[in-house]
């Protein structure tokens, strides 16, 4: 069956934000806030009517079959319902800004991810993928500073090379099989040979990047911090969770990927160690989206039907609190211009709306019982457990451990209590404020919701029974959460932030390519002075050269030449002509009079 | 002076918040306990550390802990960089 892009009844919800952004800066006050926010909630809309049909389609464009394959489904419904309504809860939290710019990048980012989640086929998911790199960085260099545009750079360079490893990836993955369809890849093809095997490792590898799993994701915590106040909320959620929704389609296989799951546990710890570290608020943020990415990396590695539950669940109320989170810190760096944790305290006694705010989305994301963390991580934690896999539980139970010590304690300690450092922001604009509070609502009411485990699941892609609220599991992450306190009022004194940053894997391009540039400059010198500028001085300059000499002769002896003998007969002509006037009527007559009798006769001689 | 202010520079009330979080944290070790011997079939347990007297608890202190000294301990060493590392 195929789908018309563009209908009466129907739009594509990707492209209707991104064509529907370019309408933003031609519309002024009222009417331009209602359609920002009209855009987001028409595709949600469509999302939701899409779940009535669910299915594969062709995509044709005026009856034009386009090769595109658009597919529907419990899996990609379920993430373009959230990214819908982050789109939509991004859009109350920048209404305020009157840079149209980013309202239109932001809009073509949410499209992007939109679009890549209904892929059928690898082509569109390309095409969508790439877009969406191009459009975030416009989110970090529309902050316009100096910092903001090197930082957009690097994003830029290693999302290039991301993208390339998974064009590769495709075009080796297509030609072997003959399909552009976007399936399931399998698990690894130890067994296949290169042409199997090759194509598997480069696409993985390339949604592995954008999902921010070391050693590929620094350019997260590089580039994340440095976009717009309001930019960062969007980046928070498209990249890594559409990454995250291509893994589950490609590499979710029923025995699990051993490499998987040990990337994912790695990137859960990984995260939390230099959230320690950090001492820039929405740098802690980052290195913890790479916390949380690494869950549900984690789960599609285990690949049971309660993990990828697990993933699908734990991406939709992660995008939900991280962007609560990225809310509360864009907040305060707004209306006080700080971004360092050594820099602020004491903001409680202005701010207490977004800090009270801001600690809803801390208690999700620490998945405190009755948030919607609890609800969602709890079953990738479960999934572990029930595959037998005691360390990944070990593992991913002490990166929650990290993540209340970090967002829910470190963070607000530091930013709104701690020692008073005289700043004194005021409550952010309303929009912003109504933005968190739509946000807290959320992540309370899927975790409340968790009571009604088959309301709450229904939605997700596999069919398997699960209840968060045990008794067990309460008492334990409760005794987990407090005792993770108790530590962080111990040790308080080790844990004030330092004016320090901190190395990753993004030293490679930023410093470590210096180092290779100071390595090369010698041989390379050489070797261009030496061979290569002889060989340019051979085969270029003097040919060149010679061919000029030629040149200039032909244009002295030819052009030249020409050019003065047709001068030099024009001014002899013109010294006969001179000598006609005389300025006398009796030989202007004469001459007349003979012109006459000349033509006369020339008439007769023709008869 | 707002409620959370008055609850936070009051040092008398301040004491007061620490004793009721010390006796949470009891309440919910102990929790973690009982409550186990009274249901005893409430959850399976996978693996045989989640049998052990409140394992919850103690695990969450550890980590805690561990989590900050050895990260501390690698940003010491290693990772920790002055912050104009990238700009000379």
């Amino acid at each position: 069956m195929t789908l018309e892009l563009v209908s009466l009844e129907w739009v594509h919800p990707g492209l209707l934000l991104i064509l529907g952004a370019w309408v933003l800066p031609l519309l002024k006050g009222r009417v331009k806030h209602v359609a920002m926010l009209l855009l987001p909630a028409a595709a949600l809309a469509i999302c939701v009517r899409l779940s009535m049909m669910p299915g594969t389609y062709g995509m044709s464009l005026l009856g034009h079959d386009l090769g595109f394959v658009f597919r529907v489904d419990k899996l990609s419904l379920i993430f373009s319902y959230v990214f819908s309504i982050m789109a939509l809860l991004g859009m109350v939290y920048a209404l305020h800004v009157k840079d149209d710019a980013q309202h239109v990048t932001a809009l073509t980012y949410a499209g992007g991810a939109l679009g890549v989640t209904f892929a059928g086929d690898f082509l569109s998911l390309y095409v969508f993928w790439e877009l969406m790199a191009i459009s975030s960085v416009l989110l970090v260099w529309l902050r316009r500073e100096p910092s903001a545009v090197a930082a957009g750079f690097r994003y830029l360079l290693v999302h290039v090379f991301g993208g390339l490893i998974l064009l590769a990836g495709i075009v080796l993955h297509c030609s072997a099989q003959g399909s552009f369809a976007f399936e399931s890849l399998g698990p690894f093809p130890a067994e296949g040979g290169w042409t199997v095997i090759l194509p598997w490792s480069l696409i993985l590898a390339g949604f592995l990047l954008n999902a921010a799993v070391p050693p590929l994701g620094a350019w997260l915590p590089d580039a994340y911090p440095e976009a717009t106040v309001t930019g960062a909320v969007f980046m928070t959620a498209f990249t890594t969770k559409s990454a995250v929704y291509c893994l589950i389609r490609g590499f979710a296989v029923p025995g699990g990927t051993e490499l998987i799951v040990w990337l994912g546990a790695g990137m859960a710890i990984y995260g939390v160690v230099y959230a320690v570290l950090e001492n820039d608020a929405r740098r802690l943020l980052a290195y913890h989206i790479i916390s949380q990415v690494g869950y549900m990396v984690c789960a599609v590695g285990i690949g049971s039907d309660l993990a990828i539950n697990g993933a699908s669940a734990h991406a939709f109320a992660h995008i939900l609190y991280k962007a609560l989170l990225f809310m509360g810190a864009g907040a305060v760096l707004q209306v006080t211009g700080l971004r360092k944790l050594s820099e602020m305290g004491g903001l409680y006694k202005t701010m207490p709306i977004t800090l009270g705010l801001y600690m809803i989305g801390a208690f999700a994301i620490s998945a405190v019982p009755l948030f919607s963390g609890f609800v969602s991580k709890s079953m990738i934690i479960s999934a572990a457990a029930e595959d037998h896999r005691q360390w990944i539980f070990l593992m991913l139970t002490l990166a929650s451990a990290g993540t209340f010590l970090h967002t829910g304690l470190k963070l607000p300690y530091y930013m709104f209590f701690g020692k008073d450092s005289g700043v004194r922001g005021k409550e952010p604009p309303a929009n912003m404020l109504v933005a968190m509070a739509l946000a807290a609502v959320a992540c309370i009411l899927i975790g409340v919701m968790g009571f009604f485990p088959d309301l709450l699941y229904r939605l997700l892609p596999r069919d398997v029974a699960y209840h968060p609220y045990t008794l067990h599991h309460v008492t334990a992450t409760l005794g987990m959460l407090g005792f993770t306190a108790l530590g962080f009022f111990l040790l308080l004194k080790q844990l004030d932030p330092e004016r320090k940053i901190s190395l990753d894997t993004d030293w490679f391009y930023r410093k470590g390519s210096t180092f290779v540039a100071s390595a090369a400059r010698g041989p390379l010198a050489r070797l261009e002075a030496g061979f290569v500028g002889e060989i340019y001085e051979f085969v270029m300059r003097r040919p060149v050269l010679g061919v000029a000499r030629l040149l200039r002769k032909l244009d002295t002896h030819v052009v030249d030449f020409a050019v003065m003998s047709v001068g030099r007969l024009t001014q002899a002509f013109s010294q006969v002509l001179k000598t006609t006037v005389s300025g006398n009527a009796q030989h202007y007559g004469l001459l007349m009079a003979a012109g006459v009798l000349a033509l006369m006769a020339l008439a007769m001689l023709l008869q | 002076m707002s409620f959370l202010q008055r609850q936070l520079e009051d040092p008398v009330r301040f004491a007061r918040i620490k004793r009721w979080f010390y006796v949470g944290l009891a309440v919910v070790a102990l929790a973690e306990i009982v409550l186990p011997l009274i249901f005893p079939s409430d959850h399976p347990h996978h693996f045989a550390f989640e049998g052990w007297w409140a394992f919850g608890s103690l695990y969450g202190l550890a980590s805690c802990v561990a989590i900050i000294v050895v990260s501390k301990f690698l940003g010491k060493i290693w990772l920790m960089r002055r912050e104009d590392y990238y700009d000379s």
